[in-house]
């Protein structure tokens, strides 16, 4: 009877010991992988952050790296994110909500449902490559800026998707029913108060998405853009009416992760300094785009709860 | 507007009258237009398979399959051109393989220790801090890789080389890390409680509730989450094409460097590719072998996801 108590208190000790070393262990995971994310921060820093100032910011590329800067490339990288929210919000929003609050349960549907799931696994590089088949030499539209915001728009229209389609599932039904129940019409329901209660959730998404299409390097040198630009677009705004003009689209362009994959492929260590203060803004601008998203996750899910 | 009228008006009447039919036209407009958006996702996956056949099809009625399948050099910009794939699907398997290698044993660690060990409050702080690892650029991983852990990893690893498959497929593993954890936990949050409480029941530690009963009961979520990240790490680009060099290089040892197919069409395309020859070809051809595989693997997971989503 002691003796079987005895190995019983031997067993709950083991398997306490054992879960304690487990937990021990999936600490010691994060640690790793959050001091890798650390040693990347304080290298990118330690190599470029003095390269970073005004003058860094207001010139173009050039073959001496100490009087070389990233204008053309940020400038082109503001652009095309303008481009590529535009045509991916509206149209991922448009499919999120079609899936959730209109769509019938049918075959199409379901082809559907399946193929935005495996749009979402396709390598970017594979977009880029359809962007140079079919937007650079089928429709004639060349390496321009348009066609970059288009490349962009297509690979983060899954992510959008999701998004909204996570945030529209999570509205409560009874508001949609109380909505139905005074007689409103599907349309009515969804732009009065589906949308606005769902907006978060879809920010989050956008939020997410771009900033994934701010790093997005593959598809962009796959169409073909050059990686030396020394002159800007043409301005969208002008002095005479109608005062906006659209022929940046078709101006040629670089972006800030093209300028430093250029930079970083030199031999030259003076260019590699080039490429690390690059690197550093944009991990400044991608981190935080996903502190933002993160925190209004946590809003709302704060104010989901009570 | 609802008239004004002495007489009550009928439900038929209202459901006909101009202000309600404007409203319900509106709204099967706007169900059309959505469904239009929503539709455009399956011409993209259409415009990608033709654009990735019709473009390589030159490539294909030059070389036959067989050559392009087995032939085991890449060389088609020198005077005596191969065109074997066996090289750069080496070296991309390879990459992928040791990024698993990495992802496999610490996604298990840490989906089991988010979903079984922490609790709500630390998971919730833990969780997005891991996805900041996904969120990094990929070409500022490439930068890390190259100058930071090759020239940190040569120190302890004897024969390695400057550029190398190694260090870029660690970097990968770190990188679908989050990946990973998201898919499989969520598959074993997914477990019903009751499971568990069965299990401790019967005096089981959490370990081993965690790897006996919920991993074999998320079975089909867990798989689905490796398979989905290796399709990722498959089709991972810059970090490859940044420290893995730009080399064909059919070699069975992962100290060397060896350029995948991914690294091979940047390579290609910061050239001058002429429209219609057979390098520019090259990409797609090349392109098309990344895409099936990648596609295989998508749409297995996929299905296994679904399974587990409709089991509990």
């Amino acid at each position: 009877m002691t003796s079987q108590t005895k190995s019983e208190g031997r067993i709950v000790a083991v398997s306490r010991g054992q879960d304690m070393a487990f937990a021990v262990l999936g600490v010691a995971v994060l640690v790793l992988a959050m001091s890798l994310l650390a040693a990347l921060i304080i290298d990118l820093m330690r190599d470029g952050l003095s390269r970073i100032d005004l003058q860094f910011l207001t010139e173009f590329p050039s073959r001496r790296p100490a009087s070389a800067g990233i204008l053309s490339a940020w400038v082109g990288t503001t652009l095309i994110m303008f481009v590529t929210a535009l045509l991916a919000i509206p149209l991922g929003v448009g499919a999120g909500v079609y899936l959730e609050e209109y769509a019938p349960k049918n075959w199409m549907t379901d082809v559907i449902d399946v193929n935005i799931s495996n749009l979402a696994g396709v390598p970017s590089i594979i977009y880029g490559l359809l962007a140079l088949g079919f937007f650079v030499y089928a429709l004639q539209l060349g390496q321009t800026i348009l066609v970059g915001g288009l490349v962009l728009a297509l690979l983060i229209l899954p992510i959008v998707i999701v998004a909204t389609r996570e945030a529209v599932r999570s509205v409560p039904s009874g508001l949609r029913e109380s909505a139905y129940g005074v007689g409103c019409n599907r349309w009515q329901v969804v732009w009065r108060y589906v949308l606005p209660s769902a907006r978060p959730g879809i920010l989050t998404g956008a939020i997410v998405g771009l900033s994934r299409a701010i790093g997005e390097t593959a598809p962009i040198i796959t169409i073909g853009a050059l990686t030396f630009i020394a002159f800007l677009p043409p301005s969208p705004l002008q002095g005479t009416p109608p005062f906006v003009n659209f022929d940046w689209l078709d101006s040629p362009f670089t972006v800030m992760p093209i300028q430093m994959f250029n930079w970083l492929s030199r031999p030259q260590e003076a260019f590699h300094v080039n490429a690390a203060a690059t690197g550093v803004l944009l991990l400044l601008m991608t981190l935080v785009m996903n502190g933002f998203a993160i925190f209004l996750r946590y809003h709302l899910r704060r104010s989901l709860r009570t | 507007m609802l008239e004004q009228n002495s007489e009550p008006m009928t439900l038929a009447a209202l459901q006909n009258s101009g202000f309600l039919r404007r409203g319900r036209l509106l709204s099967q407009a706007m169900g059309v237009l959505l469904f239009l958006c929503a539709a455009l996702s399956v011409l993209i996956t259409g415009a990608i398979v033709w654009v990735l056949v019709s473009e390589s099809w030159i490539f294909f009625s030059q070389i036959p399959l067989l050559s392009f399948l087995t032939d085991t050099q890449w060389t088609p910009v020198f005077t005596d051109a191969h065109y074997g794939i066996l090289p750069l699907l080496t070296a991309t398997l390879w990459a992928a393989g040791i990024a698993m290698a990495v992802a496999t044993p610490l996604g298990l660690i840490l989906s089991v220790y988010l979903s079984e060990f922490a609790g709500t409050r630390v998971r919730e702080i833990l969780k997005p801090i891991l996805e900041l690892l996904a969120a990094v650029p990929t070409v500022v991983f490439g930068y890390f890789a190259l100058l930071f852990l090759t020239p940190l990893a040569r120190q302890f690893i004897p024969g390695l080389s400057g550029f190398n498959l190694l260090v870029p497929g660690f970097v990968m593993g770190m990188m679908i890390l989050p990946y990973v954890v998201s898919i499989s936990e969520d598959a074993m949050r997914a477990v019903p409680m009751s499971l568990r409480e069965g299990a401790y029941a019967l005096g089981m530690s959490r370990l081993r509730t965690g790897f006996t009963v919920v991993i074999p009961a998320a079975f089909s979520g867990v798989t689905a989450a490796y398979l989905l990240a290796f399709s990722r790490a498959v089709g991972e680009t810059m970090v490859v094409a940044i420290a893995a060099g730009q080399n064909p290089n059919l070699t069975g040892d992962p100290r060397e460097g060896a350029a995948t197919i991914t690294a091979y069409i940047v390579q290609m395309s910061l050239g001058d590719l002429p429209h219609g020859s057979v390098a520019y070809a090259t990409i797609f051809a090349t392109g098309l072998v990344l895409f099936l595989i990648t596609l295989a693997f998508n749409v297995l997971g996929f299905l296994l996801r679904r399974k587990f989503r409709e089991a509990y």
